[in-house]
C-alpha cells in the first residue's frame, strides 16, 4: 500500500514551475532562488561589461554576448522555471524544445532570406533612378 | 484466487501513473507553458524584424546614438530582483503564508513599476529627441519590440494585483493556487524575453 503511493507519487508529471515536492523545505527552494538570482546577476554583469570594454577582440563581442545570453536564459529556466531531465519534467521539456525549434527557424531563416535578398537587390536609389 | 489477481491488475492499470486524466494543476501549468511558448515565438519574429531593419535609420540616429547603457543596466536589476521576489511568492504561497505572499507580491509589484517607469522615461525622451516611432524602420522595429514588451510587463501587474485581491479575500484556494503557479511563469518568462531584449536590442543595438 505504502509502495503503490509512493510510486503513484513518483511517476507523476510536475507542472512547468512546480518544483519537486520531495525534501521542499522552504529554505532549501529559497536558496535555489538565490542561486539562480546570484548566477543571473553574474552572467548579467558580465554581458554589460563585454559590451562596453576594450579588453577584448572587437569581432568576438557580438558571439559573447549571444552566449552569454543563451546561457543566463538556462539559468532562468533551470533555478526559476525548474525545468530538469527529470522524468516527471519530459512533457515540458519537449514543449520547450519544440517552442526553440520555432524561434530558430523563424529568427535564423527571417535573417537568412533578408541577408540574401540585400546581397542580390540593385541599391535603392538606383531602382528609383530606373522608374524615372 | 484469479478473481484477485484480475483485481489487483485492474486496480494498477487505473493508477494515477498509468491511466485517468493528470491533475488539474499539471493540465493547467501545462497549458499556460504553452501558451507562454506561443509567446516567445511571437516575440521572435519581433526580433527577427529588428534584427534584420537595425541598420535602415533612413540618416535618422542609430542605436548607437541613442540608448543608454546605465539606465538598460538599472531596468535589467530592477526586472531580475522582482523575478526572485516573484520565486519567493510562489514559496509563500505553496505554504500558505498570507502575509509573505502579500508582501513578495508587493515587492514585485514596485520593481515592475520601477522598471515601467524608467522605460516609459526612456520612450519620452526619444520621441522628444526626434527619433519616435516615426523616424524610421529601425525605430519603428525598436518601439514595436521594446513596447511589446513593455506592455507584457503592464498585462502581468494587473494579473499581479488581482492575485494579491484574490488572496485577500478569497484565501489559498485551490483555483487560486494554479492562477499563482500560470502567473509565476508568466511573470518569469517576461525576464528570459528581457534577457534577449538587452542583449540583442541594446548591447548588440548600440555595438553597430
Amino acid at each position: 500500500m505504502t509502495n503503490g503511493h509512493e510510486q503513484a507519487f513518483n511517476g507523476t508529471d510536475l507542472a512547468p514551475g512546480d518544483e519537486h515536492v520531495g525534501g521542499g523545505s522552504i529554505a532549501l527552494r529559497v536558496v535555489g532562488y538565490l542561486t539562480g538570482l546570484g548566477l543571473a546577476i553574474l552572467l548579467t554583469a558580465t554581458s554589460f561589461f563585454v559590451a562596453g570594454t576594450d579588453l577584448v577582440w572587437e569581432p568576438s563581442i557580438p558571439v559573447a554576448l549571444v552566449v552569454l545570453a543563451i546561457a543566463q536564459m538556462g539559468v532562468h529556466l533551470v533555478f526559476f522555471l525548474h525545468m530538469t531531465t527529470g522524468a516527471d519534467n519530459t512533457n515540458n521539456v519537449l514543449a520547450l524544445a519544440f517552442g526553440v525549434l520555432i524561434v530558430m527557424l523563424v529568427m535564423g531563416g527571417s535573417l537568412w532570406i533578408m541577408a540574401n535578398l540585400n546581397h542580390n537587390m540593385m541599391p535603392m536609389d538606383q531602382i528609383m533612378q530606373m522608374q524615372r | 484466487m484469479s478473481t484477485i489477481a484480475l483485481t489487483d491488475t485492474h486496480h494498477g492499470s487505473a493508477g494515477r501513473d498509468w491511466g485517468g486524466p493528470a491533475p488539474k494543476r499539471i493540465v493547467t501549468g501545462y497549458g499556460f507553458w504553452i501558451f507562454i511558448l506561443s509567446d516567445m515565438i511571437m516575440f521572435s519574429a519581433f526580433f527577427a524584424t529588428y534584427a534584420v531593419l537595425l541598420g535602415q535609420t533612413a540618416g535618422g540616429p542609430s542605436g548607437h546614438d541613442l540608448f543608454n547603457l546605465r539606465n538598460v543596466a538599472i531596468e535589467t536589476a530592477f526586472l531580475l530582483a522582482s523575478s526572485f521576489t516573484c520565486g519567493m511568492a510562489s514559496i509563500a504561497a505553496d505554504f500558505r503564508n498570507k502575509v509573505w505572499f502579500q508582501s513578495a507580491m508587493a515587492v514585485t509589484c514596485a520593481f515592475g513599476l520601477a522598471f515601467l517607469t524608467i522605460e516609459g522615461r526612456e520612450f519620452a525622451d526619444l520621441v522628444a529627441r526626434g527619433a519616435g516611432p516615426t523616424r524610421s524602420a529601425f525605430s519603428s522595429a525598436f518601439f514595436t519590440l521594446v513596447g511589446c514588451h513593455g506592455l507584457h510587463v503592464s498585462a502581468g501587474i494587473l494579473w499581479l494585483l488581482t492575485m494579491m485581491a484574490q488572496v485577500f479575500t478569497k484565501g489559498f484556494r485551490p483555483d487560486i493556487q494554479r492562477r499563482i503557479l500560470c502567473f509565476a511563469l508568466f511573470w518569469h518568462a517576461l525576464d528570459i524575453i528581457w534577457i534577449a531584449v538587452f542583449t540583442v536590442v541594446y548591447l548588440l543595438g548600440s555595438a553597430q
